[in-house]
């Protein structure tokens, strides 16, 4: 009872710091706001904290805290609350964004430190109110509230992304980010819609628990629902075909990558699909394309980034593909593993490109691959963090990537999708080879920029480095949450922790028999160390060959570039789908609007209805003035004729 | 020849009125006009009188004598905007006045 009056706190402490670095951030300064900033989410972490462990202290039964703020809506038999719900998954993803956040605040402050004081409390308040608007998102008790949070967090990626907008492709890169999300975000209102019009209400305890009572399995209602849910997932957590803007979205500063196009913001689809599993379950057709389409997605944007120069461009097609396997994993119906491959994947990818913008930053502002090169010994602490995080998102035991990658590949595999588990095999060896191209081609070999860059190569301050130190720590033990069975058993009995965890939100899913992941404890079928053994081999296979590739023989890929040159301009094009939507949205949206405008609007309503309404009105004045000719005579003989006529009709009429 | 009665003197007061209005209309001198409206205003007159004397109430005698009053004050004025629009444009044609024409 009494912990449950705190969690208001969680999501209001963010706020605050927006309000404090929004309105006093210039008289208090740099030094104030890096200390209002972090701090504020550091509370908003030690709440989250206590939460969680005022959960872990009851019965998993008993696990769920809410509290309502006040009524918001109330109108007729539609009703929604500003109610904040702390149950398993959510208090996961509130460490995971307090968490995390707090470490990505830190290093903004050091990242940052060459902004002028406007545009340092500019940022932080834009960070904080991020941090606030995903933490709504996550803690909502319903989906129109989650849905405030999902606006909340768009709006942010969009000022984040287009930070410094003076230079014009950061701000279009904003724009574009934000359209593409648009069209998602229309799909998931549609899908809230059908909601409320089938179930009567948008809260969670009303739709969830009725969902297999009220949808036919596999019917209609269902389908729809699920699907339209689905498609502002894909917009919001960039998979096929809506991902086109999380590549642009590298534009903003390094931090804001690795906290919202990293970390937390674009896993917020995945988040909702996994709390919306009892309606995913009455739709298995949708479930099906949930995970084609994360496969996909997977393998597709591996291939991607195996071509690309630019570091953050590298890690933004690594982050698309690492959230396709998450989609896999719900996909299959596997939520935990989802959830925990995004917790892990929270990690490593914000250590990355937490790495990324310490090698940036060292370097001051060069990005592209071809020119760092032979950074190990300058950069001895991002060296070997990224390492730990490069190894964990390349899933080599014991690190965190290992764990929960291989348990949404072995779910794959179990729930009888052999095809998906090759796609995602085959994903697992791309993504060794094109982390560890980054790395070798970032930290290996020689150096490869200018003299004078070459003297000004320094380690980043320390509120960079800890945080590094920090997350890539959790890159390495991170893992360890959710150790299948089958180690387990090995190791004397280990349980899955986070998939313990989480079952109290997920036990209907499992109690419907989709899997055996939670009674495998009891026989782990050997395939299952086949499946490791098989997806460990690929990795190592992936790392041996990037060090071949781009270490030993630096000369051959560019080689193999020449031979195959059109394979390696699709790629290094991005398969050309940038300009295919171009072709075919993007150019007939603009002829669209133009006709729109000057058709319809310069036409029809300026030219028509106004210039007409105006002429109209114009002629019929020119007529009636006709009639004040100013001269007397007229006026009286009218008058006359007009009493005349009165008397006529009164003595005659 | 019958006895002069209320039917004569209404009569008359038509053929004044209506002479007056002729007046007013088809004239071009404002003087003529002004003064087709003094005969109309004591066509009026003279029927008033007419009434009150057959319904033998004093309300129709001072009505006329308001209506002299009135018109003693009119002629006044009336002559004197006449003096002044003739000072303005050197003529007293009322169709030469068109000044607020729409």
């Amino acid at each position: 009872m009494t912990a449950a009056n705190w969690i208001w706190l969680v999501p209001a402490l963010p706020l605050a710091g927006v309000l404090v670095n929004g309105l006093l951030g210039r008289r208090i300064g740099k030094g104030g706001v890096s200390v209002i900033g972090p701090g504020v989410v550091g509370a908003a972490f030690a709440v989250a904290l206590a939460l969680f462990l005022e959960l872990s202290a009851r019965e998993p039964e008993a696990r769920t805290l809410s509290q309502t703020v006040y009524t918001w809506i109330a109108a007729g038999d539609f009703h929604a609350s500003a109610a904040f719900l702390v149950d398993p998954l959510s208090s996961v993803l509130m460490l995971v964004v307090t968490g995390v956040g707090f470490l990505i605040h830190v290093y903004s402050a050091g990242y940052m430190h060459d902004e002028d004081r406007r545009g340092f409390a500019r940022y932080f308040t834009y960070l904080n109110l991020f941090t606030f608007a995903m933490l709504v998102l996550v803690m909502a008790d319903n989906y129109l509230l989650l849905f405030v949070g999902w606006e909340g967090v768009g709006l942010c990626s969009y000022l984040l992304i287009g930070f410094w907008f003076k230079d014009r492709a950061n701000a279009t890169a904003g724009k574009k980010a934000f359209i593409v999300n648009r069209i998602g975000d229309f799909g998931f209102l549609l899908g809230i819609f059908l909601m409320f019009g089938t179930f009567g209400s948008v809260a969670f305890a009303d739709v969830l628990p009725s969902a297999a009572s009220v949808l036919e399995p596999g019917g209609p209602l269902a389908l729809w629902i699920c699907l339209f849910l689905f498609v502002g997932a894909v917009g919001k957590s960039a998979q096929i075909p809506l991902y086109v803007w999380l590549p642009d979205a590298m534009a903003g500063p390094t931090p804001v990558s690795a906290l919202i196009h990293a970390a937390t913001m674009v896993t917020a689809g995945v988040y909702m699909v996994a709390r919306s599993h009892a309606l995913y379950d009455m739709a298995p057709a949708v479930l099906a394309v949930v995970a084609g389409i994360g496969a996909a997605t997977a393998l597709y944007a591996a291939t991607i980034g195996l071509v690309q120069t630019d570091i953050k461009k590298v890690l933004a097609y690594s982050t698309i593909s690492q959230l396709g396997y998450m989609f896999l994993g719900v996909g299959v119906a596997a939520y935990a593993a989802g959830i925990f491959h995004l917790v892990t994947h929270a990690f490593f990818k914000a250590l990355l490109f937490l790495g990324a913008g310490s090698v940036i930053h060292a370097l001051h502002g060069e990005q592209d691959m071809r020119r760092l090169g032979g950074l190990k010994s300058a950069l001895p602490v991002t060296y070997w963090t990224m390492l730990a995080a490069t190894l964990a998102i390349a899933g080599i035991p014991p690190l965190a990537g290992f764990f929960s990658k291989d348990e949404i590949l072995w779910r794959a595999w179990d729930a009888g999708h052999p095809v998906l588990w090759a796609i995602g095999l085959a994903t697992a060896g791309l993504t060794a080879l094109y982390m560890f191209r980054l790395f070798f081609l970032t930290f290996h070999g020689p150096f490869r920029g200018t003299g004078e860059q070459r003297q000004h190569l320094h380690e980043s301050p320390p509120t960079m480095t800890v945080p590094l130190a920090i997350l890539g720590v959790l890159s390495l033990v991170g893992g360890w949450i959710g150790i299948p069975p089958a180690i387990g058993q090995a190791l004397g009995g280990v349980p899955n922790a986070i998939e313990s965890w989480l079952e109290p939100v997920f036990a209907d899913t499992h109690a419907a028999g989709t899997s055996q992941a939670v009674e495998g404890a009891h026989a782990v079928p050997p395939s299952e160390y086949a499946l490791m053994a098989a997806s460990v081999a690929v990795a190592l296979l992936g790392i041996l060959a990037a060090r071949y590739l781009w270490l030993a023989r630096p000369e051959l890929p560019t080689r193999i570039g020449l031979r195959l040159r059109a394979p390696a301009a699709i790629l290094s094009n991005k398969y050309y789908v940038d300009e295919l939507y171009d072709a075919i949205v993007v150019r007939p949206y603009n002829a669209l609007s133009r006709f729109a405008w000057r058709v319809i609007d310069d036409g029809l309503i300026d030219g028509l209805l106004v210039g007409g309404t105006g002429a109209v009105v114009k002629w019929q004045s020119r007529v009636s003035s006709a009639w004040q000719s100013g001269a007397i005579p007229t006026y009286v003989t009218v008058f006359f004729g007009g009493v005349v006529a009165i008397l006529v009709y009164y003595l005659f009429g | 020849m019958s006895e002069i009665g209320v039917g004569h003197y209404l009569t008359l007061s038509a053929v004044l009125f209506t002479i007056g209005v002729i007046g007013v209309l088809t004239r071009k001198n404002a003087i003529i006009v002004f003064m087709a409206i003094e005969i109309m205003l004591n066509a009026a007159n003279l029927a008033f009188v007419t009434f009150a004397m057959s319904i033998g109430d004093l309300g129709g005698l001072v009505m006329v004598l308001f209506v002299i009053a009135v018109a003693a004050a009119e002629a006044a004025v009336g002559l004197a905007i006449i003096v002044a629009m003739y000072r303005h444009r050197e003529t007293v044609n009322v169709e030469a006045f068109t000044a607020m024409r729409g």
